[in-house]
């Protein structure tokens, strides 16, 4: 039996919220290459060492665009978050001249979804 | 207090080791009253009256006599026949150890106790153990009556080497002395060089009589079937190197009547140097060569799979098989057959009630191999739950040694409890001081039953006499032992060599290897020791050739980081 992992990815477009002085995003982010891969608990293969989103506020902005807890961010507004560091991923999410932002994540949920309805 | 005491111990002087059912009933019937009914089931031959006198040596090695001699007798009968039988050609070969007794004591037989079969070893001190060997010969001499005979050619290695060692001995002397006495008068005068050479002659042949009995003199732990290689190789040298010596001697001093006297001396103290060479030869070859570890042998044995490594060194197979059995009495646990059986009731029901019923042919040629082929089979489909048996009935027992091995420690505990050491500020009349023989009978009785029921249970009480276990607390009583010491030697079997002498006081085995036994040991080889109801089977492995090699870790390289999980919100 062969497994066939397929990757469908979604492209999700933020809007920051002005709180104050900042401009914040509703979600938090774990990962990087300077990190652990194996604590991820998101991750599928533990050797990953992918930006994921370990926590999405409650009616943020995140939450409104549709990111969920678990997808990992593969880019941002076209910068590659697949093999940076943890610090370089925050600096790409929180610059302050950019008030929208573009991702492509990936969610493992697609992917069960999409071999289950093949499978079936 | 050890009146009453002393009456209960007389009263459980039943043998330990008898059939089940009267005990249980002698037991049950313990705390009631009827001892006269017990000694009247065992046959014993005490009176009918309840005595209150404690009859200590009235217990019975021999109960049941009549039919211990005959069992006996059965036995040497099929000793003999085995022994007889073993002897087809193949290199079978037998280690006896010296004053062998016609029957050995350690095979286990139910409840044989023929103690009066106790052998005495007799000293043998020589320098080799030689037996002529041809195989005839031995063929011979594996029947019993004759070990008169191997006694002979033993003793006549002996006295050969003793000989050979007097000789050599008394040479440098005879070289010495004989111009002395020969012609004394035509001898040039010898001076203090002279007088140093006889000194270190006389301290090196001192030295060479301590080292060679040192080195020969000892009491041979075994017999061994073959000659010794190396030692009549020894020999051999010996003998040559003295009888050239005294070739020269004769030719070029004796006839010619050499005037030169210190040429005499040095050629007796050149003698006393070689003989002292060649027993630094004898120490390397003999002792020193086989004391680095080359081989690991595994001994197993046969019957219920006990199994020991043991590391020697370049030995030749005989000696490496006494090697082992000097190991085996204090390394293995003692071997009870008892153990080994499954219960009866499990394997009882294998394979009866399959019957073979040909139809057709009536001229069945030669269907038996095939019938009971078709047994088995249909015995192995068959859905047969002795298996669950098997695991019912392990569990219950070993739920039910628990409970009696909790009964003996506590039983035990207690009895210490009774007993203390005398200070000297305790004021007590002699009538109440004791000695620890006396101790020990007093505290017996109070544990005396937790001990035989455990006993009964682990299937051990062929091993413990009611004496030795009185010996034991006497002993552990004496070194002031803790209960736990004491009940640690019945709640494990120990090695052979912990019980009583009978068991381990014989020591026929017999060596069965395919190589010659004077070869050294090589990789792979195997040989069996035999007894007669079980077998050590010692199969040899070169203990592999180790690279070391060398890595250098600087202790400032030890360096270490956090694991980072880091979650920013963003």
């Amino acid at each position: 039996s062969c497994l066939i992992s397929f990757s469908f990815q979604q492209r999700i477009e933020i809007h920051k919220l002005r709180q104050g002085d900042n401009l914040i995003l509703g979600f938090s982010i774990g990962g990087g290459i300077d990190q652990d891969p194996t604590q991820n608990p998101f991750s599928e293969d533990k050797t990953d060492k992918g930006i994921y989103v370990t926590r999405v506020t409650e009616g943020g902005p995140a939450e409104v665009a549709g990111l969920q807890i678990g997808d990992k961010i593969m880019q941002v507004n076209g910068w590659d978050m697949t093999m940076v560091t943890h610090d370089q991923a925050r600096k790409r999410l929180t610059k302050r001249n950019e008030e929208v932002v573009r991702l492509l994540v990936t969610r493992q949920s697609l992917q069960k979804a999409v071999q289950q309805s093949m499978m079936s | 207090k050890i009146e009453p005491l002393k009456v209960t111990v007389d009263f459980l002087k039943v043998p330990l080791g008898l059939k089940k059912p009267p005990l249980k009933e002698a037991l049950a019937a313990l705390p009631g009253k009827p001892k006269s009914h017990i000694l009247e089931r065992h046959k014993s031959r005490r009176s009918d009256a309840m005595d209150n006198e404690s009859q200590y040596s009235g217990y019975s090695y021999k109960s049941g006599h009549s039919r211990g001699s005959r069992k006996h007798r059965d036995r040497r009968e099929r000793h003999r026949s085995k022994s007889r039988d073993g002897t087809r050609g193949d290199k079978s070969v037998t280690i006896q150890a010296p004053g062998e007794p016609l029957l050995d004591n350690e095979s286990t037989r139910g409840d044989e106790r023929d103690d009066n079969w106790g052998e005495t070893t007799t000293v043998v001190t020589g320098t080799s153990e030689h037996s002529i060997s041809h195989d005839d010969l031995t063929r011979i001499t594996k029947d019993m009556e004759d070990s008169a005979h191997l006694d002979c050619s033993r003793h006549l290695g002996v006295a050969l080497g003793v000989a050979l060692a007097l000789l050599a001995f008394l040479t440098p002397l005879a070289f010495l002395l004989l111009p002395q006495l020969l012609w004394r008068e035509e001898l040039e005068p010898c001076g203090t060089p002279c007088e140093g050479l006889f000194i270190s002659v006389a301290f090196k042949l001192l030295i060479l009589l301590l080292g060679s009995w040192a080195l020969f003199f000892r009491r041979p732990k075994a017999f061994f079937p073959r000659v010794f290689v190396f030692r009549a190789l020894l020999m051999v040298l010996v003998f040559l190197l003295v009888v050239s010596y005294w070739l020269f001697y004769g030719v070029r001093i004796l006839d010619s009547r050499d005037r030169n006297y210190r040429g005499v001396v040095q050629f007796a103290v050149s003698l006393v140097d070689a003989l002292l060479f060649v027993h630094y030869l004898a120490v390397v070859l003999l002792e020193l060569r086989q004391l680095q570890p080359q081989f690991t042998l595994k001994a197993v044995r046969s019957a219920d799979g006990a199994s020991r490594f043991y590391n020697v060194g370049h030995l030749s197979i005989q000696r490496a098989a006494v090697w082992i059995l000097e190991n085996y009495y204090h390394d293995f646990p003692v071997y009870n057959p008892a153990l080994l059986n499954l219960p009866k009731s499990v394997l009882s029901k294998k394979m009866s009630g399959f019957k073979v019923y040909s139809l057709g042919e009536e001229n069945s040629t030669n269907n038996s191999t095939g019938q009971s082929r078709a047994v088995i089979a249909a015995a192995a489909r068959r859905r047969d739950n002795s298996h669950n048996e098997f695991y019912y009935e392990e569990a219950e027992h070993e739920r039910r040694v628990r409970k009696r091995r909790a009964r003996l420690v506590v039983a035990v505990e207690e009895a210490f409890t009774h007993i203390k050491r005398l200070q000297e500020e305790d004021q007590k009349n002699p009538r109440e001081i004791m000695d620890p023989r006396e101790a020990a009978q007093a505290i017996f009785a109070s544990m005396a039953r937790a001990m035989q029921k455990y006993l009964r249970t682990t299937k051990q009480q062929p091993y413990h006499t009611m004496e030795s276990i009185l010996q034991h607390l006497e002993f552990c009583i004496t070194h002031d032992m803790t209960p736990k010491v004491t009940r640690d030697r019945y709640l494990t079997a120990g090695p052979t060599i912990q019980y009583h002498k009978d068991r381990w006081l014989a020591k026929q085995w017999t060596l069965v290897s395919e190589e010659p036994v004077t070869n050294g040991l090589k990789d792979g080889v195997v040989f069996v020791l035999k007894r007669q109801d079980f077998s050590l089977v010692v199969s040899t492995k070169k203990i592999p050739f180790f690279k070391l090699s060398e890595e250098f870790v600087d202790p400032k390289s030890h360096k270490f980081i956090m694991r980072l999980q880091s979650e920013t919100s963003v």
